[in-house]
């Protein structure tokens, strides 16, 4: 199977910078700068290489989407890693942070970005560390710093840490966070290409996403392009969790089959078990339901049968779970980190808690199940980040694919509150 | 009065270097951090001090400590214990796992114990979900969790 990230993920010490460039490492910047910017860009976009943290937007099209002529401007990197079922990003900057400072390196160079920062959330200390280690090894070697290898081209990279918000991941909430303020997001338009941190053009990307990169620098765009399906490209970081025997960081080749992930690379449920669900793209997209464990897992096969590859978190559930166990959690969750901002997220999480949790307890009723539905619909592209449809999907979901849990739920507790 | 230590001082001079000339707002999380790192918490006194360095009145200081989860009011214990308790690990048992965590350091969940040594959180995702049940005791993860585990691992912090 092919492998981008990670075919040499568990080689011991690779997160050394001698590990690293044995591994063939940081041979992509000769390559990129013995061209043009403007050349890496095209290359990026030739790929067909998109967004790994969500929202799947292709990569070469964002970088040249920044304001002309405006400089200074500035790369984020999005480690804020906090989707739940997510983990893979956190796998990349543990065992391979080189890997990111090369992805970050070209994508600097193609974008003339002389500043970077790599926005970690708050409980990657760890992390951290690892990571200032490596820019520090990466200065030394003249990897960063002034006229990187003799190229004219400047670049500095510095960590920033996050404090606990999930709403930070949001890339105009994460810009506001790193410039010192709370994690709330901003109006769009203007976009971060044209007015983003410190009003400057900005480049926002994944940690996956700028892991890829040093791949298509290296191996041609059309290597790249020749994986994967006809519109998604590449491989896909799959974090599998939940109900099965071997959870874990899997690297598939876009398009593999659902079935394939779980049953294949994951082992299969847990005490063979019946899949009842699962959930393809993090807590924040739809759950499906098992007779469609055939979909292949890629973005448009995924938005065909109503849900989404998201970040990459298949979240895998046995038939022994009611899916309103589920849907309370996540509605607890996306309450907690709702910022406030607007009303029908701070007010809309919360009654859904509220709901949620009646029916959970015994003090439901079938109205309760039409009435989320109601609340769903008075939220869904009604906020002003994507919080609030996060908060929706798992919820709505959940009753349109298993209705009958809820009724079942609502019977057996109203019938015998004791139990 | 709150005064940043030595070392706290040394990491500041290099936080301040990572922004852009007049843009030291930036390094509010950093300071903070520290803050909450050195004391266990973050006190007004501490707020106004960040407020000084970077040019903040504190009641700005203040409205961003506050929407943050990992700064808190009051100081937590020498040993704090994230556990998470979303999806992935709700799956694999995590709420058995964290109401044993309690019962075994006797306190309630969001308590501290009275020698100040545990304070336990439920926590949302933690970003190790192949690895849940799970939790974070200070700076490390501890992952695929039983409940000898956490005895023992409990057992081996001093």
């Amino acid at each position: 199977m092919t492998q981008i990230l990670f075919h040499n993920i568990n080689k011991k010490n690779l997160h050394t910078l001698e590990v690293y460039e044995q591994e063939g490492g940081y041979q992509g910047l000769k390559k990129a700068f013995a061209r043009e910017p403007d050349e890496i860009v095209e290359m990026v976009k030739a790929s067909g290489l998109r967004g790994r943290g969500g929202a799947g937007f292709p990569t070469g099209l964002k970088w040249s989407f920044l304001a002309k002529d405006v400089f200074p401007r500035y790369l984020c990197c999005n480690a804020d890693e906090s989707e739940p079922g997510t983990c893979k990003d956190r796998e990349l900057l543990l065992k391979n942070p080189h890997l990111l400072i090369e992805g970050m390196i070209l994508c600097s160079y193609a974008c003339k970005i002389e500043t970077g920062y790599i926005y970690l959330r708050g409980e990657f200390y760890d992390l951290c560390e690892i990571m200032e280690g490596a820019i520090e090894e990466a200065y030394a070697k003249g990897y960063l710093g002034k006229n990187i290898l003799g190229s004219g081209f400047n670049l500095d990279i510095h960590t920033h840490l996050g404090a606990g918000a999930y709403i930070c991941g949001e890339e105009s909430a994460l810009l506001n966070s790193l410039e010192g303020g709370r994690g709330e997001p901003r109006m769009k338009p203007p976009f971060p290409a044209v007015q983003g941190l410190y009003e400057k053009p900005t480049v926002i990307n994944n940690v996956e996403t700028l892991c890829v990169v040093p791949y298509i620098v290296n191996n041609g765009a059309e290597k790249h392009a020749a994986i994967g399906t006809e519109k998604s490209k590449g491989t896909k970081l799959v974090s599998v969790s939940g109900h099965v025997k071997k959870p874990g960081n899997y690297e598939v080749v876009m398009g593999t089959t659902v079935r394939e992930i779980i049953y294949d690379l994951a082992g299969g449920i847990r005490d063979d078990n019946e899949l009842k669900a699962y959930i393809p793209g993090g807590s924040s997209v739809p759950m499906v339901p098992a007779d469609q464990v055939d979909t292949p897992y890629d973005y448009e096969s995924l938005q065909a049968i109503g849900t989404m590859l998201g970040s990459g978190a298949l979240i895998v559930i046995d038939h022994t779970v009611n899916v309103v166990e589920t849907s309370l959690r996540l509605a607890s969750f996306y309450m907690h980190e709702s910022c406030g901002k607007c009303t029908p997220c701070r007010e809309g999480t919360r009654w859904m808690w509220q709901l949620l949790n009646q029916i959970q307890t015994g003090q439901g009723e079938a109205a309760h199940v039409d009435k989320l539905v109601d609340i769903c619909d008075n939220m869904s592209f009604k906020c002003f980040c994507p919080l609030g449809d996060a908060a929706v999907a798992p919820v709505i979901s959940s009753i349109q694919k298993f209705r009958a849990d809820y009724d079942e739920l609502i019977e057996k507790l109203t019938a015998n509150p004791a139990v | 009065m709150f005064a940043f230590s030595k070392e706290a001082e040394k990491k500041i001079e290099k936080i301040l270097k990572k922004y852009p000339e007049g843009r030291k707002r930036s390094a509010l999380l950093p300071l903070l951090t520290l803050v909450q790192r050195q004391e266990r918490h973050v006190n007004p006194d501490a707020m106004r001090e960040i407020g000084r360095r970077l040019d903040l009145s504190p009641a700005y200081v203040q409205s961003v400590c506050s929407f943050y989860t990992m700064y808190s009011n009051k100081p937590v214990g020498k040993y704090l214990i994230l556990f998470c308790i979303n999806i992935s690990c709700q799956l694999n048992g995590c709420d058995e796992l964290l109401a044993h965590t309690a019962k075994k350091l006797n306190i309630e969940i969001g308590g501290t114990t009275e020698d100040m040594k545990f304070t336990l959180h439920r926590e949302e995702c933690l970003a190790a979900c192949s690895g849940g049940p799970m939790m974070r005791i200070n700076d490390t993860f501890y992952e695929n969790l039983t409940a000898e585990k956490i005895d023992q691992i409990l057992g081996s912090l001093d």
